[in-house]
């Protein structure tokens, strides 16, 4: 992890307006009728959301290998839990 | 064995041209920054675990029980929800910018951010407890072991806004004309089930509360610790791995919103 690596508060004023913006969209496409992509919708707004906090506010954009594997394994396993769990209770 | 000494100046260093917080157990003080990282991450991996086990039981039964669960929803005021988002990614942000003061040396601004995180999260829960106290008064916390006891079919002694029976029997359009609903049996049947969207209501909202609280005592240790200029350029890593905790803990509420406060407001027609 090299000394510069950190993003500008420039960057974090860019970021966080995507945030609020999107907590903004996510409120008006839940009042739209989508009918099955509603809760796609919904979920596709908030990975987005995550994936620009965990890349910029969290560093993992600028941490090195070790970060980035521990951060993708961590959400391997949770997909594990999910699609699994789901998998049998969808499948009865 | 004792160890000889390589050359005579590493026997006379002082101790204390180390930086305070190097740890000898490591080469350096970036081998040392980035092991604490590592460690850190793979707690936060464990809380992940922790929540999507929640998140896992949330799915399993909304899936089961979809009605009661948008019913659940949007018995909800959507605009405390909505307005503690925006806190707490705002938060999120000046916790990024707290990060990014200590790593610069800017030993004010980094106070002064650290104080706005807390605000903010202080507000936040502030927030949660008046939609915990609406709840409580709408007779909306389950087990019947808190309160009045559960009932979402207008019981005596619960806040008319609590009968969900009503709202699925007799639901309104948005210029507050009624339309048609669903019959008695049904609607009452409904509201009965909401009391397990509730249980995950309180339960995930509850743990993610907690973990604000615990995150408020620690920020004001470091904002003690900030005070004291003890992080610098050289040394900042608890303030960076509370950040990682801070903004974990907004990521979780950025799926739980749209999962509790948002699961179907679409306006009847």
């Amino acid at each position: 992890m090299s000394e510069n690596s950190h993003p500008t508060p420039a960057l974090y004023l860019v970021i966080v307006s995507c945030l609020f913006a999107g907590t903004v969209l996510t409120y008006f496409a839940a009042t739209w009728e989508m009918g099955i992509f509603n809760p796609i919708v919904a979920l596709t707004i908030a990975c987005t959301k995550a994936t620009l906090v965990i890349l910029y506010f969290m560093h993992v954009r600028y941490s090195n290998k070790l970060t980035i594997v521990t951060v993708c394994a961590g959400f391997f396993w949770l997909l594990i839990l999910i699609s699994l769990s789901l998998s049998d209770y969808l499948t009865r | 064995m004792r160890r000889s000494p390589v050359s005579t100046s590493q026997t006379t260093t002082p101790a204390t041209e180390h930086h305070p917080a190097w740890a000898h157990q490591f080469d350096s003080m970036e081998q040392q920054r980035d092991a604490s990282s590592f460690g850190m991450w793979v707690f936060l991996l464990t809380e992940i675990m922790m929540f999507g086990g929640l998140f896992t039981a949330y799915l399993i039964y909304r899936i089961r029980y979809y009605d009661a669960f948008v019913a659940g929803s949007s018995s909800i005021d959507v605009k405390w929800g909505f307005y503690n988002t925006l806190v707490l990614i705002g938060s999120s942000f000046t916790m990024a910018m707290a990060v990014w003061a200590a790593h610069k040396g800017k030993r004010m601004q980094q106070v002064l951010y650290l104080v706005l995180t807390l605000v903010l999260g202080t507000v936040f829960l502030g927030v949660k407890a008046v939609e915990y106290k609406a709840k409580y008064d709408e007779c909306h916390i389950p087990g019947g072991v808190i309160g009045k006891g559960f009932s979402a079919t207008g019981a005596a002694g619960c806040s008319a806004e609590g009968n969900i029976a009503e709202d699925i029997e007799h639901p309104k359009n948005l210029a507050g004309k009624e339309v048609s609903g669903k019959p008695r049996a049904a609607a009452e049947q409904i509201a009965r089930q909401t009391e397990i969207f509730f249980v995950f209501y309180f339960a995930m909202t509850g743990l993610h509360a907690t973990h604000m609280i615990i995150g408020i005592g620690v920020l004001l240790w470091l904002l003690r610790r900030a005070w004291n200029s003890e992080f610098g350029p050289e040394y900042y890593t608890p303030v960076e791995n509370f950040g990682l905790y801070w903004h974990f803990v907004d990521i979780v509420w950025i799926y739980l919103f749209p999962l509790l406060y948002l699961i179907n407001r679409i306006p009847h027609k």
